[in-house]
């Protein structure tokens, strides 16, 4: 059975800078099955109020420990963030279909761009894992709220850096530094873009593709309800009618989605 | 030694018995697959699929769900691929889950449409009861079936002639008196009353200024409704004879055995199933265990079985 309901330990839970926490808990059940894009959905604690789990993006599996990058939003993610070490999470993973990917035979380095706003470096580096350096585009709207650059530093892939105040890397918004990248050189015309963000800049991400021909695969966020595709409440319109985030998804081909 | 006793949990709907009393509520169980990797379906009492209208629908606008305190409110709109598709594609593999599989069904634009519905699952032997949703609030009408007690005895009295499965018919609690409406299906020839349905609801984005649903309003369910179903329960156990599922905000035992003491024949875990996929299941142990702690060897110990002042 690949998805099960399960108490997993917590190993630690630090705020990584600002809003942005970063979990740890073990489990050798989920970090035999998940796949990069995948997610783990979470009882943050026993009460009725939040209600709902809240979905979290698998952002690194070491062994029997899985990593989790969350931002503090609301009260579901302020009442993980209290969570102690040591204590059980009740938690459903893997879920959803994660990244399609081939394993490179011959390492290329480039030919594969990723492109993350925010919180959505979080799957992508795990992604980074599999893949062989990856060109890394990294946005946010000041140079605080940059994660993950040296995890992806340390797998060996190129970085470019954006932010909107211009207090690191490229001023303004990192889809214009793909577009950029996309029109000033040919290397990557075969590539395959990954990208995980805000829904504006998937969605600019989406056209930019569709401008140059190249494949980009999505990672979408949803309001879910139940997150293993029973209710229909977290849809999303594609060319084929609505598909569920939680199951079909989260991550899309950016050509099946209406925008 | 002490025999062990083995407290009978099964329960009668007209000429149907269910083993157990422990029901999965429409919209909160897709049709069952999704949950056979958390769950031995085969414990379930029945299963009520998602409801069925007569032409596929794709269902309403996102966003469609929004938690709120102790609840959440959706507004799906019945996304379903219609009877024909449902019957060949999905009624096969739930007829084989063996447990009871009920239809849920709603029609769209003419309560005629009821009679359709109701014909073509009459001759389909994985149908073991047929659930009547006249209650849904996310098709987004002025006024439902079942906020009428003439229109409720119209329409079930019409498909009653119908068929002889087991019909079930599911209430609204946005109505003023919610016995008499059920009174209403009872005299038409139901076999039994579901309620509650969600209540109507909404919820504002205050930075947006917009509805924070797609369909600016929807239904509301889990812990957050749970008082007020009891008390509608309790009101109806009162006033029919044919058997009440209950539910509203089932989310462990001791709720579902407030509806059980507030006249439930069986009840329907329905929200519930989204936070802990497994909790119809451990609500049929807890109530087993509450049946043994308590020497109860049957049902009948515990419906209706509320002390009350006048007791």
């Amino acid at each position: 059975m690949e998805t099960t309901r399960l108490q997993a330990r917590i190993i630690s839970n630090k705020r990584l800078t600002g809003n942005y926490w970063n979990l740890e808990f073990s489990s050798s059940q989920i970090a035999r099955y998940a796949r990069p894009g995948q997610f783990v959905n979470i009882r943050v604690n026993q009460g009725t109020d939040p209600l709902l789990r809240r979905p979290i993006s698998i952002h690194a599996v070491k062994g029997s420990k899985i990593k989790l990058i969350y931002e503090v939003v609301g009260k579901g993610t302020l009442a993980l963030s209290e969570r102690k070490p040591q204590e059980t999470l009740d938690l459903i993973g893997p879920l959803g279909k994660g990244f399609n990917y081939q394993l490179p035979v011959k390492p290329q380095p480039g030919q594969n761009i990723f492109i993350a706003g925010g919180m959505g470096v979080a799957p992508l580096v795990y992604l980074a894992e599999k893949l062989n350096k990856p060109l890394v585009l990294i946005g946010a709207r000041t140079k605080k709220q940059i994660l993950c650059a040296d995890e992806f530093r340390s797998l060996g892939c190129t970085l470019q850096l954006a932010t909107d105040d211009g207090s690191l890397g490229f001023t303004g918004k990192v889809t214009d530094l793909l577009e950029n990248i996309l029109t000033s050189t040919i290397d990557y015309r075969l590539s395959t873009i990954y990208a995980c963000g805000p829904h504006p800049m998937l969605r600019a991400v989406s056209l930019i593709a569709l401008k140059h021909n190249i494949n980009a695969q999505v990672s979408l966020e949803g309001h879910m309800a139940c997150g293993t595709g029973a209710c229909l409440g977290c849809v999303v319109e594609t060319i084929s009618g609505y598909k569920r985030v939680c199951k079909d998804g989260p991550v899309f081909s950016s050509r099946e989605l209406i925008w | 030694m002490v025999k062990k006793m083995k407290p009978d949990l099964s329960v009668r709907i007209g000429k149907l018995v269910f083993k157990n009393p422990v029901m999965v509520a429409s919209g909160t169980f897709g049709y069952a697959e999704e949950f056979k990797d958390f769950i031995d379906l085969k414990k379930l009492g029945a299963i009520v699929t998602k409801t069925i209208t007569l032409k596929p629908r794709p269902g309403n606008v996102p966003p469609r769900t929004c938690e709120t305190p102790s609840g959440m409110l959706n507004s799906i709109g019945l996304e379903n691929p219609g009877i024909d598709k449902f019957i060949k594609e999905k009624l096969l593999p739930l007829g084989k889950l063996h447990v009871p599989i009920i239809v849920s069904i709603a029609a769209e634009d003419s309560p005629q449409e009821f009679d359709i519905l109701v014909t073509k699952l009459d001759k389909a032997d994985a149908v073991y009861a047929i659930e009547l949703n006249i209650s849904c609030p996310n098709l987004l009408k002025d006024k439902l079936i079942s906020q009428d007690a003439q229109d409720t005895f119209a329409l079930v009295s019409r498909v009653r002639k119908l068929t002889q499965k087991c019909l079930i018919t599911k209430l609204s609690p946005n109505v003023t008196s919610i016995s008499d409406i059920a009174l209403a299906a009872q005299n038409a020839g139901s076999d039994a009353v579901a309620l509650i349905n969600t209540l109507g609801g909404m919820c504002i984005d205050v930075n947006k200024r917009t509805p924070k649903l797609g369909p600016w309003a929807g239904g509301l369910s889990g812990p957050a409704i749970r008082p007020v179903a009891i008390k509608m329960v309790w009101e109806t156990y009162r006033k029919i004879r044919i058997p009440i599922i209950g539910m509203g905000g089932i989310i462990d035992t001791e709720s579902a055995l407030e509806f059980f003491l507030a006249g439930s024949r069986l009840i329907s875990v329905g929200t519930a199933n989204f936070i802990n996929p497994q909790a119809s299941v451990e609500i049929l142990a807890g109530l087993m265990q509450y049946m043994i702690d308590n020497k109860i060897s049957s049902l009948s110990g515990i419906t209706g079985r509320l002390k009350t002042c006048k007791d």
